[in-house]
């Protein structure tokens, strides 16, 4: 998230718009003098299909994965606060033939590091772009069977991947082959993964989120099973994310009108203090796990030492909670009543 | 269109009589004109769909309103009595403030749209918003909150002071005059303020004018004195209403009195707002232009004639209200018609009213369900079956399914209506265009949960015959799982193993090689995954193994009769090795797999056997033969097998 700002978009068809919006309040007086509270729209643009994921590439754009399977960059000028389309893949993700008109496949993940930016699609294919190059540097064709639902940078080179029959892969960009480095699957049933996020500090920790809404703690150096499986949300957890400064943190967003807040920081008597509207329901969990001699919380063993703090951070929850992010004590997160939420104290 | 509330379809009809037929399309959303089957009839309909749920500001109020109406649905049988009316009307006031939010927005958008189609079209939609909040504002006070005798009026007197604002700039001008006591309009405003019975700020520009003109200076004494004692009814229990009335009088005989002393007859201004204080009609009827409705009127006429009114009184002021202040001239507008629906507490005429008036259903539904939660509606049914509030939440959410992104708060409500809700939601669900997978994943989330097994499979299905179309058998297989369907991985199996037999290898390795406990979703499944094992193990090296999973998987019948030959030509290479890795036992077995398959065949399918099956069939023989040699040798020798 750039600044004072923060991004939302519309997912649905037809008027579907990306859109800027201002959350700053220091200092900066609103265009009509209004209430500096709300979110401020500072300029929207309109985008061809749903807005599947997106990600800002650097403090001016941002790349936009489309249901169409087109991908876009948008340029953010804040001189004059607009927005325009800087660069497009067209049918970046596409079945069988890509020029038939109904040929397009939904892309549905996007991850950059600036230049680069990878891209994981409906049809299995895994795009590696780079910014102001016009054709894809590297594509692999069929890369996995089914629907690949979420990716994210594992190390400079290397990219993990989730899809929909449940599989945890590791791609090595480096290496000229089209197979995965390593594969890792749940026990038990196959699941769906739909979404992907790693450690800031400790690369080898990684979480997934699954469509029956239970989250798991993945050490990819060893073994080929997650470490823990965590009962969380009734449905479907559309996304997670660990806190980028603050890592002992973790947050979930799911179908079921939920997004909980998992805080590690074990010492009892250290743990920040929540305040929000609405009171909070928590619950002590001490997660199953396998014997690992790990130092960090998220892997730790000791059922009586780690307790781990959940909240659950909506009050009177209806509909999904499609998308949230994190940076410092701010929160954003949309839901499909069509409502942005901002939390700006998260951890005060 | 003349048909009754209970009877309205989804679409507007207009009758025109026409007998051409003109099909057009407006940016988008067509227009259709269609001709009626009977052939003596001539007459066309025209149909339109409901565009209001395309309007981007709109969509703000069909959100915020569901999350209401969810809270009003749950919180049911929370409380009763005083605190249930309590929570009744902070309901109602959430669903005005919504509307409200939605008017400020709409003026925005109305200000600053550059198309003039546009900005009559916001503006039309602003006036049509501060309709529905008139109508629900007085709904809320006469039948939520059923207000009494004495806070009646109170309440009834904010409502006009809310909703009559062509006066406001007048009022602005003068009071940030330099001199409003010389302001050309001073009276008029003075005249508002009395007739929405605003004494305090009545008696504020009173006390301009009296130390502008010394001469008015005793008449504004007594003028502001008289507003000042005028008695109002309390919202407390300060004191009842005989208390009030007896009061009323009194006061109201002080001003009769002045004013046939003719204190206020060297003033018109103030001899009239004594008049008006007095409540003659005539008087008040004279400031028509101030008050500009009929409704302003009649408050008024309340307020300084009769303010300890009877909610059941109301009805004979309004009508006469209504006929005194429209004089005949002009008739009466369906806004009209539906307020004084309510002041004679015809609840159901207001619903009528509101439905015919009104181009979508968001309005009459959530009123009147809000409505039925005080209990006001009676249980009537329609002659269809269901009530009065399920018909409309019906309608209204059968229209938010045709919008994109809307239908799931069409879900909700569908939920909430107990007769029909169901069912109604069963066929649209199914009708939802599923153009992304996780659109799909929703739709089948909601099914899910409401035990809706059929439209589950149906969806999965299309989804995965989509996925199966579009050569993705690992998708497709995980729709199956998700379904249950052991068919549809028969099916994805079939594909595999077709796949598997015209290229000679696997495609999507990685799909099979980890099926684990899917694998057992169908019997295809299964054998299609011990069948990839068998070529692992092959592929390690590990032939007895091998051997014997092979053997197992015709035995057992796992394998389809189709695919034995493929089994036992996988079998020869196994049978060609140095060492002898097929028992006897395991060799008499393959030689009966072979007889029961060439056996089945009939003559005629023997005869149209090409040279490469019948190839095949004597290689076999030859090998098994061979094999079996080889082993009863092996295994009868005295070192053991």
């Amino acid at each position: 998230m750039g600044a004072p700002a923060a991004l939302q978009a519309c997912p649905s068809s037809l008027d579907n718009r990306i859109s800027i919006w201002s959350v700053g309040d220091l200092g900066n007086v609103g265009l009509n003098g209004e209430y500096q509270g709300e979110p401020q729209l500072l300029c929207d643009i309109r985008h061809n299909g749903d807005v599947m994921d997106m990600q800002f590439l650097d403090q001016e754009r941002i790349v936009v994965a489309s249901s169409t399977g087109n991908v876009t960059i948008f340029r953010h000028h804040q001189n004059n606060q607009t927005l325009s389309a800087n660069q497009r893949w067209e049918k970046a993700h596409y079945h069988v033939d890509r020029d038939a008109s109904c040929g397009g496949a939904a892309c549905t993940g996007v991850i950059c590091s600036n230049p680069e930016i990878v891209t994981v699609g409906e049809d299995g294919r895994i795009n590696l772009f780079r910014a102001d190059q016009k054709d894809a540097v590297r594509t692999i064709d069929n890369a996995d069977s089914s629907t690949l639902h979420a990716v994210t940078f594992l190390r400079t080179t290397e990219i993990l991947t989730v899809n929909s029959i449940g599989q945890l892969k590791i791609w090595d960009l480096r290496q000229q082959r089209n197979e995965p480095s390593q594969i890792f699957s749940l026990t038990g049933d196959r699941v769906p993964l739909h979404c992907v996020d790693r450690h800031p500090n400790q690369q080898h920790i990684v979480a997934t989120g699954g469509q029956d809404g239970m989250l798991s703690i993945w050490d990819i150096r060893q073994g080929t099973m997650p470490v823990s499986l965590l009962n969380a949300h009734e449905a479907e957890m559309w996304e997670v994310h660990f806190h980028p400064s603050n890592p002992d943190h973790l947050f979930t967003c799911s179908e079921d009108g939920s997004l909980w807040h998992w805080d590690t920081s074990t010492s009892v008597s250290e743990k920040p203090s929540f305040l929000h509207q609405g009171g909070r329901s928590t619950t002590y969990f001490s997660h199953n796990t396998i014997n690992q001699s790990v130092v960090s919380a998220w892997l730790s063993n000791d059922p009586t030492k780690d307790r781990m703090e959940i909240t659950n951070l909506i009050p009177n929850q209806t509909l999904s909670v499609n998308s949230l992010d994190i940076l410092g004590p701010c929160l954003v997160y949309g839901t499909d009543a069509e409502a942005i939420y901002v939390n700006r104290h998260l951890f005060a | 269109s003349e048909q009754a509330a209970g009877e309205k379809p989804h679409c507007e009809l207009q009758r025109t009589e026409s007998c051409k037929v003109q099909v057009t399309a407006e940016g988008g959303k067509g227009k259709a004109l269609c001709g009626e089957g009977r052939p003596s009839s001539s007459c066309v309909f025209v149909v339109r769909k409901d565009q209001d749920i395309y309007i981007q500001t709109l969509r703000k109020l069909f959100n915020e309103s569901h999350g209401i109406f969810i809270g009003l649905q749950r919180s049911e049988e929370e409380f009763a009595g005083k605190s249930r009316k309590t929570q009744l009307v902070q309901v109602s006031k959430n669903y005005r403030s919504v509307i409200r939010a939605c008017m400020e927005d709409m003026h925005q958008a109305a200000v600053s749209a550059r198309d003039p189609a546009l900005h009559s079209q916001y503006s039309t939609q602003v006036s049509i918003l501060s309709a529905m909040e008139l109508i629900w504002n007085l709904c809320e006070i006469l039948f939520v909150e059923a207000a009494v005798a004495g806070p009646l009026l109170l309440r009834l007197l904010d409502w006009v002071r809310l909703h009559v604002c062509d006066v406001d700039n007048m009022v602005r001008e003068v009071l940030s005059s330099e001199n409003p006591s010389k302001h050309e309009l001073f009276w008029n405003v003075v005249d508002v303020f009395v007739l929405q019975g605003r004494m305090d700020e009545a008696r504020h520009l009173l006390s301009k004018e009296a130390s502008a003109n010394p001469t008015s200076v005793n008449m504004c004494r007594i003028l502001d004195d008289l507003m000042k004692k005028m008695p109002v009814p309390s919202l407390g229990n300060t004191q009842t209403l005989t208390e009030m009335e007896l009061k009323w009088q009194h006061w109201h005989e002080e001003c009769q009195r002045y004013l046939q002393d003719g204190t206020f007859a060297s003033n018109s201004h103030m001899e009239s707002i004594c008049k008006i204080l007095l409540g003659d009609e005539n008087a008040i009827l004279e400031k028509k232009e101030l008050m500009t409705t009929w409704y302003h009127f009649l408050v008024t006429r309340l307020l300084y004639s009769h303010p300890t009114v009877k909610p059941m009184e109301l009805r004979f002021y309004a009508q006469s209200s209504m006929d005194l202040f429209l004089g005949g001239e002009s008739s009466p507008e369906p806004l009209d018609t539906i307020l004084m629906a309510a002041f004679e507490f015809e609840l159901h005429q207001v619903i009528k009213e509101c439905s015919i008036a009104l181009s979508n259903w968001w309005f009459v539904a959530h009123l009147t369900d809000l409505l039925d939660h005080c209990k006001l509606l009676q249980s009537h049914n329609l002659y269809f079956g269901s009530n009065m509030r399920e018909f409309l939440l019906l309608e209204y959410a059968s229209g938010l399914f045709s919008h994109y992104s809307l239908w799931q708060l069409g879900v909700d409500y569908f939920d909430h209506c107990p007769e029909y809700g169901r069912v109604y939601l069963e066929l649209h669900i199914e009708r939802i265009p599923l153009n992304t997978e996780q659109k799909a994943l929703k739709v089948l989330r909601i099914c899910e949960q409401r035990q809706m097994h059929e439209q589950v499979r149906s969806i999965c299905k299309i989804m995965a015959m989509k996925a199966l179309r579009n050569n993705r058998l690992g998708s497709a297989l995980s729709w199956s799982i998700r379904a249950k369907d052991a068919a549809f991985a028969t099916l994805i199996s079939d594909r595999f193993l077709k796949d598997y037999c015209e290229k000679g290898c696997f495609s999507d390795l990685d799909l099979i090689d980890n099926l684990g406990p899917s694998m057992l979703l169908s019997d295809r499944l299964t054998f299609l995954g011990k069948y990839r094992e068998f070529h692992r193990l092959y592929g390690e090296k590990r032939f007895s193994e091998a051997a014997k999973l092979l053997l197992m998987l015709m035995t057992a019948h796992i394998a389809p009769c189709s695919f034995w030959m493929t089994l036992l030509t996988d079998a020869l290479p196994l049978l060609e090795q140095k060492e002898v890795i097929f028992s006897a036992e395991q060799t008499y077995e393959l030689m009966r797999c072979l007889e029961d398959l060439t056996a089945g065949k009939s003559d005629k399918q023997k005869f149209q056997d090409d040279d490469v099956e019948t190839m095949k069939v004597e290689m076999l023989r030859l090998a098994l033969a061979r094999n079996l040699a080889r082993v009863i040798v092996k295994e009868g020798t005295l070192e053991g097998s």
